[in-house]
């Protein structure tokens, strides 16, 4: 007996939750939940944990593209059914990870990895590891950008930094496809965000209809929307909306309230680079990303010019950065302009913040750098 | 056979990354509903901007979220994905999974929906992408009946909770965040699944100050782990390092070219509140200067671990960018015991405060950290009945005007003008 549409609440079960996540935990990990006393990383994409039993848990760590297909599934199923007793996990970072309970075990594993073709092994330590991102063109109604694609780009680009354990500390690279940040790019050590750069259209005909007017002027936090008579195509006086250009910053929240109010352009949408944040409280406390290159078009299959400029940034990082620097550390002791100037960005007005609580990234002391900027 | 050409898509096949093109295609055989993803996607490709409609209410009965509509605006060039709608999966604590559960949905979603998912949403849940209002119900009655899964949730409401992996796979955990996250999950299935709130709520847990959770940047309710007493120190451990005898920071900089460790430079020079040093060949840490950053634990970890006093810190308030900019999670509760002995009790004792002041208090589509903005930290404390400590602030306000209230202020604010002008004429 399925789903009866005639009688879609008999035998209802809401309210039920996620299933207990201790049934698919793997027997090594039942056995020393709360007891690992340290771990290692033996090989990029291997991780070794080491229990007070003695115990050993070995990882491998494989990306995804996040947007994958229940066939890619079914394949991990087939990989975790015959190396790990049917058991696997997933990271906040959309790798996937295949655990066993012995150092033998673990190299036919790597290999069923490598052979299948669309796992990669790595993603671990001071390397590169998987871009966290959201749905771009492929189901979002508000991106300023696409987002699996330029991923795939960018990390087609930086794949050896994924495989490998060479830079001076971890990069968290993120893509958020517009303002909203589903993605949540704004502590990222790099950052990719997709950004809107014309004002909304006002579409008269269907605005009074599909909008509440009053919600759609509150929507704008600079208060540029205004109720004002519009013209529909039939050549009738509506109600409708005015938008002060001049104060637009483009968040896109009216589009979010009205339809009626579009802003994604083609020409006029793009991406925006903003770096050296981080999450973690180890040494500095957690930090925005701050934005660097204020706009690169939107070049579809493969953004080079996006590609190209996060790979700059973070090899001058990797030659520049002291061991142990996150990129934003390593950009508050060399300086910001230092940081313009090494990586060769040009600077310019965009990067100096002008909105609300502007001035507490304006520099009051006379400590700086002569660097090239001084004319 | 491709229903459609895609030769810009087509270009990102190649290359050693995962492409989702090539998984696509290969699933467009089972699901033809893949053919007119890649085929919109194109289109997507060529015009530079997206073809979904904006927005699309519907779900299933009883819930007012877990599913986001979403609508193509060419659907008789891409019938297949006319409708495009999501199904969010509550994922069980710490994403981890057996491969029957797995396939099990995934049965499901070959059948009712396009194949395509995401293995996780920004917010944790599973994310089937992509199926026709007509298989809504239907998808729901096998997820609960067939699986024993349910839906997360989306809009005004409790976000579908997640954590890190906690203390199933991290030395460093300092409670365990995989029960917390499944206690609170269940507690509070009314307001994950029927939006009740101002705007969305999330609430994330983090074992340590490592955060790989981000519990401090994208949860408004922001538990991660700490400890109140001294860190743990196997002092052999500390000489095995300092002898080069096991890997710095686990071996994550086996890659680099970074000379021998050097235990000052690395460890005690990094300290961001020098509180180590070496007395001979020992490690020295004044416990009460630490600030539990976690790096000499990072790069020490056979050596150094957690105290045994451990709970959590709350901390609330995060969020993206709209409106006023993004904001971290301020810290609110230093420390709270999270056991699962106690439900988690001092934890829903807070969170619950905060519910009743935010549902009454917040605006529309008002994030609480938005809330906390408008009417003030101090206020908040006091909604939160917490004294205000030097632990609140990275520093004490530097301009002078403080909202002294009338009680405060010997005589209250009422006074005699008659009085001041006899001794103060014009």
């Amino acid at each position: 007996m399925g789903f009866d549409p005639a009688n879609p609440m008999k035998d209802r079960i809401t309210d039920i939750g996620p299933p207990h996540y201790a049934q698919y935990y793997p027997q090594v990990i039942k056995e020393n939940k709360g007891k690992w006393l340290y771990h290692e990383i033996t090989q990029p994409g291997v991780l070794k944990h080491v229990s007070e039993s003695g115990a050993e848990c070995y990882t491998v760590r494989c990306a995804s593209a996040r947007l994958i297909s229940t066939s890619l599934i079914y394949d991990m199923c087939d990989i975790a059914d015959e190396h790990c007793d049917g058991i696997l996990r997933f990271t906040t970072r959309n790798n996937v990870e295949f655990m066993v309970d012995s150092a033998d075990k673990v190299q036919p594993l790597v290999d069923a990895c490598n052979a299948h073709g669309m796992l990669p092994v790595g993603g671990t330590g001071a390397g590169v590891t998987n871009i966290v991102h959201t749905q771009g063109w492929v189901h979002c109604h508000t991106p300023a950008t696409d987002a699996s694609g330029p991923v795939k780009a960018v990390m087609d680009e930086l794949f050896d930094y994924f495989t490998s354990m060479t830079l001076p500390a971890q990069v968290r690279i993120a893509l958020a496809c517009c303002l909203n940040m589903c993605g949540a790019v704004h502590c990222s050590d790099i950052a990719i965000l997709g950004v809107h750069r014309k004002p909304p259209l006002i579409d008269h005909d269907t605005i009074t209809s599909v909008c509440e007017l009053p919600l759609a002027i509150a929507s704008c936090p600079l208060g540029a929307i205004k109720p004002a008579k519009g013209t529909n195509s039939a050549g009738e006086e509506v109600k409708s909306v005015t938008v002060n250009n001049d104060r637009c910053m483009f968040c896109g929240n009216c589009y979010t309230m009205c339809p009626s109010m579009p802003l994604a352009d083609p020409e006029g949408d793009g991406i925006a680079i903003l770096v050296g944040g981080k999450i973690s409280n180890a040494r500095s406390m957690p930090k925005f990303s701050k934005m660097v290159i204020p706009f690169l078009p939107n070049t579809p299959p493969r953004w080079p010019e996006t590609v190209a400029a996060v790979k700059n940034i973070l090899e001058v990082y990797a030659k520049d950065a002291k061991k142990y620097e996150r990129v934003g550390e390593w950009a508050e002791r060399i300086g910001w302009e230092k940081f313009f100037e090494k990586c060769n960005i040009p600077f310019t007005d965009k990067s100096v913040d002008d909105y609300r609580l502007a001035y507490d990234t304006w520099r009051t002391s006379t400590q700086f750098k002569f660097t090239s900027h001084i004319k | 056979m491709p229903k459609h050409d895609t030769p810009l898509l087509d270009q990102l096949e190649s290359g050693p990354w995962p492409s989702f093109v090539k998984d696509l295609k290969r699933q467009a055989e089972k699901n033809p509903a893949c053919w007119d993803i890649l085929g919109q996607m194109e289109v997507s490709y060529e015009d530079k901007i997206t073809h979904w409609k904006h927005g699309g209410i519907v779900g299933v009965f009883g819930y007012g979220g877990g599913i986001v509509g979403r609508y193509s605006d060419m659907p008789k060039r891409f019938p297949g994905v006319a409708h495009f709608h999501t199904v969010r999966v509550n994922q069980p604590s710490s994403k981890f999974y057996n491969t029957k559960v797995l396939r099990q949905i995934m049965d499901i979603w070959e059948r009712r929906g396009s194949g395509m998912t995401n293995m996780h949403g920004s917010t944790g849940d599973l994310v089937l992408l992509g199926t026709f209002t007509e298989e809504l119900e239907e998808i729901f009655y096998e997820l609960t009946h067939d699986v024993g899964v349910d839906l997360g949730g989306s809009g005004g409401n409790l976000r579908t909770p997640s954590c890190c992996l906690g203390q199933a796979r991290c030395e460093w955990s300092c409670y365990d965040t995989a029960e917390a996250c499944h206690n609170i999950t269940m507690t509070y299935q009314d307001e994950l699944h029927r939006p009740a709130f101002p705007y969305k709520f999330k609430t994330k847990f983090s074992g340590c100050p490592n955060d790989c959770v981000a519990a401090i940047a994208r949860s408004d309710f922001s538990v991660i782990g700490t400890w109140r007493d001294d860190i743990r120190i196997d002092q052999a451990a500390v000489k095995g390092y300092v002898n080069g005898e096991f890997p710095a920071n686990g071996g994550a900089h086996a890659g680099g070219d970074w000379g021998p460790f050097n235990i000052k430079k690395e460890v005690i020079d990094l300290c961001p509140t020098n509180c180590m040093w070496m007395e001979g060949d020992e490690l020295k840490i004044d416990n009460a200067e630490c600030t539990r950053c976690m790096h000499c634990l990072n790069v020490m970890p056979r050596a150094l671990r957690p105290g045994l006093d451990q709970g959590a810190s709350i901390l609330i308030g995060a969020k993206a960018p709209i409106l006023d900019g993004a904001q971290l999670s301020t810290l609110i509760v230093p420390f709270i015991k999270m056991d699962a002995e106690n439900e988690f009790e001092e934890y829903k004792e807070i969170i619950e405060k905060c519910w009743d002041w935010w549902m009454e208090e917040g605006k529309n589509r008002e994030r609480i950290g938005e809330s906390m903005q408008r009417i003030g930290l101090p206020t908040f404390l006091k909604i939160m009945e917490i004294d205000p400590i030097p632990q609140h602030v990275k520093e004490p306000r530097s301009n002078p005007y403080v909202f002294w209230k009338e009680e405060e202020v010997e005589g209250g604010f009422e006074r005699d003008l008659a009085e001041f002008r006899k001794r103060h004429p014009m």
